[in-house]
């Protein structure tokens, strides 16, 4: 007997939070019944069926190992439950979902992050998801992006945490509404990747452990300087310490919110599926397959046809029938 | 050497000191056990203290259920401390204390009993263990994060030189880093680089230069004395020892500039090792013990200054009385009926002897070269704990396959069956489960009779210290006048925690995870065939979470089972330690695991397991649970009845073994949805 994937879908349009964990589960499920369960699922939170976007803030936090994100996260994760609550006296709710490296060679993986994210088991409005990045390249776990659609009918703001900087935080952009590259002092890494566009401007720069002072504060002027040199003085740079006492907490969430208040959230989104369906489907049927549409931009030029309301996998679902 | 020098010492050695590490239930009951010791021929006291005291929580914490009375004595406050030494004159005593991260808290107790017995806090002698990166890396009872911790331990030592000159205030651990797992060169390296740590702590904390600094320093050097291990490989053990010795006198030569030679004597306490004990057969502990305790006696120019023998029975659970009885015993056959104690040291002059040490200490060095490139042991505790799990990996994968025999369990397994664990049971202590209840009342009891406005401000001033960092201001002064003021344990940690904040030690298990997966034999092979078909069956790879709830910090083999699955293919959620039952049940449902692995050797299964199978039962979860630790035979049966779908013992040694079984107990439970492990 497999899942209902229509009744959880129902369940997280209707912001029912308990709903989260089984919906996870069948959205990371292979297994071909599952697969239609979840495409199912999909549909009772695509735009169409929620009368618009999904409302949550879809945040992508990224950088490498060490820069200090998992306490960057607690601390975000404390000021969103215990910051400013909505007219209904509600606090923010959060999931966050942790994307961990895979061990190649067993296929299995160590999913330690969790432990690393301070939470109030009790709090039955926060919900922390690790996934292991799977065999796909790019950081991103095989079933995140769903995941973070079907979260963000329910969720005030859904967090994907991935490890990198490179790839990784192109693959995240895909799929958040805003980016957040988290860097710690004294780090060249992100400096040399901006600067020969290795890595993609983020939203958000955040430079870690200002603690530390002076080492600190020059990272942050250094990324300024080359954000600016690059003609992307609007990118925004911050000096975080998420360590008691904490300093630059409240300063990050409220430049997340600017950023978001900025975007055209209806385009940014739109043009995110469509991209997901193309990669989708090249992953399924390769470059054999998109060739028999007549090629990438063909296919892009179907997908701009199709209704904006349409989920990912009706998406792929609309090219696999161009496959005849 | 003149050629008329007698083989024999001119007059015998006196023996080292004798302790027993002891004291559970309550502090009366301890006193009356130390008492006991004391009588038999015991020369110190090492005292053991429940875990709650040992990480700063009063037993009722939510995180102290289960834990009260159990792996040692619970002290709340100076009342408890004088009940424990009741009668012990502190003047004469020598008392050693297993405790780390509130060691400057139980120290201050200890002074202020000493204080109301009329003796000068100058008087006292014994030792505080005081070591805090070995509990990041082995032992797990930290409390605050590493700057912190060590500003304490600094503040810790400047405090007693000055003015409790004969303690010693901090026992630089390798013992149990050979219990993590340790090869003796990592356990060399790993003590001297720690030690490095801590001294260069202190000569930063105190500003320590000029003359003056100089003077204080050759005091600190002096002070510091090392807790060590021995295994059964006793002749590599001694010459362990021996090159210790070396490289500290050089140390304290080259890097400190002390000269005194009786401040570059390497000193040392220990504990013979407790990994290599077994379940099976466990009588066979006894002679483990006794060559063990040759490792550390048989020299004399790197002999033990105290000893602390484990009991036969350490593998099975608590020790009785009568079990530590005969560890003293041990002992005493040694030190008075043997001859060691009447000759200069028999291995001068050994060309093997010479050999091994100098093969240690090119080793130790090159690894203390590699700690300090990561900057120190502080700094390379991620390092270390990866390099420690994948030791003890190593170590685990010899014995699966039989490479390094080990009697009793992986050959000459053939047995009669012991009348040793013939008792109801089983042959160990088990405490009184009223006990927990009794100390909560008890300490509200004391809570509601002490002066509360002293113990306020007391407790205000010690935030106010801990919240600068000026030198100037010793921590260890407003925690010396909240103790004499009544407050307690938890209260101590309880501000030092709001201020210093709280801290996770990392894990290890993805740092050895990246050293890299062992060998794929047969076994394992077969294993990961297995788990793709799992994986087939379920849709989505099995996931385990792997937790160790309460407040038990041995986590060695807990990481090593999370290691072994994620070698097997599976996703392991490993969590670590202190968990209360509340976060295993919100972490399986929200990670939506296939079943939950728990780890406990503290003898608190009792209540905890049950506490977590009611958690997982409120929030829905129906994914099975496997139990792990020192979990005596008698109380298999209970866990199963409670629900508990198997239980792994110290004889399970045979990972691959346990991880095949949990894969068919997955295999068996899933009907092939995506909604396994969760309703």
């Amino acid at each position: 007997m497999s899942t209902d994937g229509a009744a959880l879908g129902a369940r997280l349009r209707a912001r029912d939070l308990s709903a989260a964990p089984a919906a996870l589960n069948l959205l990371e499920s292979t297994a071909p019944a599952d697969r239609e369960q979840a495409a199912a699922l999909l549909r009772e939170v695509s735009p169409a069926a929620l009368g618009g976007e999904a409302p949550a803030h879809v945040i992508g936090v990224t950088g490498p190992p060490g820069a200090g994100k998992s306490t960057l996260l607690s601390a975000l994760l404390h000021a969103w439950r215990d910051g400013p609550r909505d007219q209904d006296g509600r606090a923010r709710t959060v999931a966050m979902l942790v994307v961990d490296p895979s061990s190649r060679q067993s296929g299995g993986s160590l999913l330690g992050d969790r432990a690393r994210i301070d939470f109030d088991p009790a709090d039955d409005g926060v919900l922390i998801r690790s996934t292991a990045a799977g065999q796909r390249l790019g950081g991103l776990a095989w079933a995140t992006r769903s995941a973070a659609e079907a979260l963000a009918a329910a969720f005030d703001v859904v967090v994907i945490e991935t490890v990198g900087v490179g790839q990784a935080e192109t693959d995240v952009a895909d799929v958040a509404d805003t980016v957040a590259v988290v860097v710690q002092p004294g780090g060249g890494d992100a400096l040399q990747f901006l600067k020969s566009g290795i890595m993609e401007i983020p939203d958000v720069l955040v430079v870690t452990k200002a603690d530390l002072g002076q080492i600190a504060t020059r990272t942050a002027r250094d990324l300024s300087a080359a954000l600016r040199s690059l003609g992307a003085g609007r990118a925004r740079v911050l000096s975080v310490c998420a360590t008691p006492p904490p300093k630059g907490v409240d300063e990050l969430v409220a430049a997340l919110e600017e950023h978001r208040a900025g975007l055209d959230l209806a385009q940014r989104r739109l043009a995110a599926r469509r991209a997901a369906a193309l990669t989708d489907f090249a992953v399924e049927h390769g470059e054999r397959g998109l060739r028999a549409l007549g090629g990438r931009s063909e296919a892009q030029a179907l997908l701009a046809e199709q209704d904006p309301g349409m989920d990912v996998p009706a998406l792929v679902a609309e090219l696999e029938r161009g496959l005849g | 050497m003149s050629a008329e020098r007698s083989a024999r010492l001119s007059e015998p050695d006196r023996p080292w000191m004798m302790r027993t590490y002891a004291g559970h239930s309550t502090a009366k009951a301890s006193n009356e056990l130390y008492r006991r010791n004391l009588e038999k021929g015991q020369t110190g006291l090492s005292v053991a203290f429940d875990l709650p005291t040992q990480t700063g929580y009063d037993p009722d914490d939510e995180l102290a259920r289960g834990e009260v009375g159990k792996v040692g004595v619970p002290i709340s406050h100076r009342g408890d401390m004088a009940a424990l030494m009741d009668g012990i004159p502190l003047g004469e005593m020598n008392t050693s204390m297993t405790i780390n991260a509130t060691a400057a808290w139980l120290l201050a107790l200890y002074i202020v009993a000493a204080e109301n017995q009329g003796v000068a806090q100058d008087q006292l002698q014994g030792t505080t263990q005081n070591d805090i990166i070995k509990e990041f890396l082995a032992r797990g009872t930290y409390a605050f994060p590493p700057a912190p911790s060590m500003r304490l331990i600094a503040d810790m030592i400047a405090y007693t030189v000055e003015h409790v000159p004969k303690w010693n205030p901090i026992n630089i651990c390798s013992y149990h880093l050979q219990e993590a797992g340790a090869t003796p060169v990592q356990e060399i390296a790993y003590a001297m680089s720690n030690a490095i740590a801590v001294l260069d702590g202190v000569r930063a904390r105190v500003g320590a230069t000029g003359a003056e600094g100089e003077q204080l320093m050759e005091q600190v050097f002096g002070r510091i004395s090392f807790f060590v291990n021995a295994g059964v490989r006793f002749v590599e053990e001694h010459a362990k020892l021996r090159a210790m010795s070396i490289l500290w006198e050089e140390l304290g030569r080259e890097r400190y500039g002390v000269q005194d030679p009786r401040h570059l004597r390497f000193r040392y306490g220990v504990q013979v090792n407790s990994l290599g004990l077994t379940e099976a057969q466990p009588e066979n502990n006894v002679q483990r013990i006794v060559l063990e305790a040759l490792a550390v006696t048989l020299g004399r120019d790197a002999r033990a200054r105290a000893i602390q023998l484990p009991a036969w029975n350490e593998a099975l659970g608590l020790p009785r009385p009568w079990d530590q009885q005969w560890s003293l015993r041990i002992q005493q056959v040694l030190a008075y009926e043997t001859d060691i104690l009447e000759y200069p040291d028999i291995f001068e002059g050994s060309k093997v002897m010479d050999a091994l040490v100098a093969e240690l200490l090119e080793g130790a060095r090159a690894e203390m070269a590699v700690v300090a490139e990561h900057g120190g042991a502080v700094e390379a505790v991620p390092y270390m704990k990866g390099a420690l799990v994948d030791s003890h990996r190593k170590r685990l994968r010899r014995i699966e396959a039989g490479e390094q025999v080990v009697v009793g369990q992986n050959r000459f397994t053939e047995t009669e069956d012991s009348p040793l664990t013939a008792d109801a049971e089983g042959g160990i202590l088990v405490v009184d489960p009223a006990i927990e209840a009794q100390q909560i009342e008890a300490l509200r009891r004391w809570r509601a009779e002490r002066d509360q406005a002293a113990v306020d401000e007391a407790l205000a001033a010690l935030a106010k210290v801990a919240g600068k960092e000026d030198p100037s201001q010793n921590l260890m002064v407003p925690t010396i006048a909240a103790a004499r003021a009544g407050a307690t344990t938890g209260e101590w940690a309880g501000v030092l925690r709001r201020v210093f904040g709280s801290y996770r030690a990392p894990t290890g298990v993805g740092e050895a995870a990246a050293i890299g997966a062992p060998p794929i034999d047969s076994e394992l092979g077969e294993l990961r065939s297995e788990v793709s078909r799992l994986q087939e069956k379920l849709g989505r790879r099995p996931k385990i979470l792997v937790g160790k709830p309460g407040l038990d910090g041995h986590s060695n083999g807990a990481e090593q089972i999370a290691v072994r699955a994620r070698d097997s293919g599976m996703d392991v959620v490993y969590e670590g330690i202190r968990l209360t039952p509340a976060q295993i049940a919100a972490s399986a449902l929200q990670e939506g695991v296939h079943v939950i692995g728990l780890s406990i050797l503290s003898g608190s299964h009792r209540e905890l397991i049950p506490a977590v199978l009611d958690a997982l039962h409120d929030a829905g979860v129906s994914a099975p649970v496997v139990v792990g630790g020192i979990i005596p035979e008698q109380d298999v049966a209970a866990l199963q009845k409670a629900g508990v779908a198997a239980v792994y013992t110290p004889k399970d040694f045979d990972i691959t073994r346990i991880m095949r079984d949990i894969v068919a107990l997955v295999g068996a439970g899933s009907d092939g949805s995506s909604g396994n492990g969760s309703a």
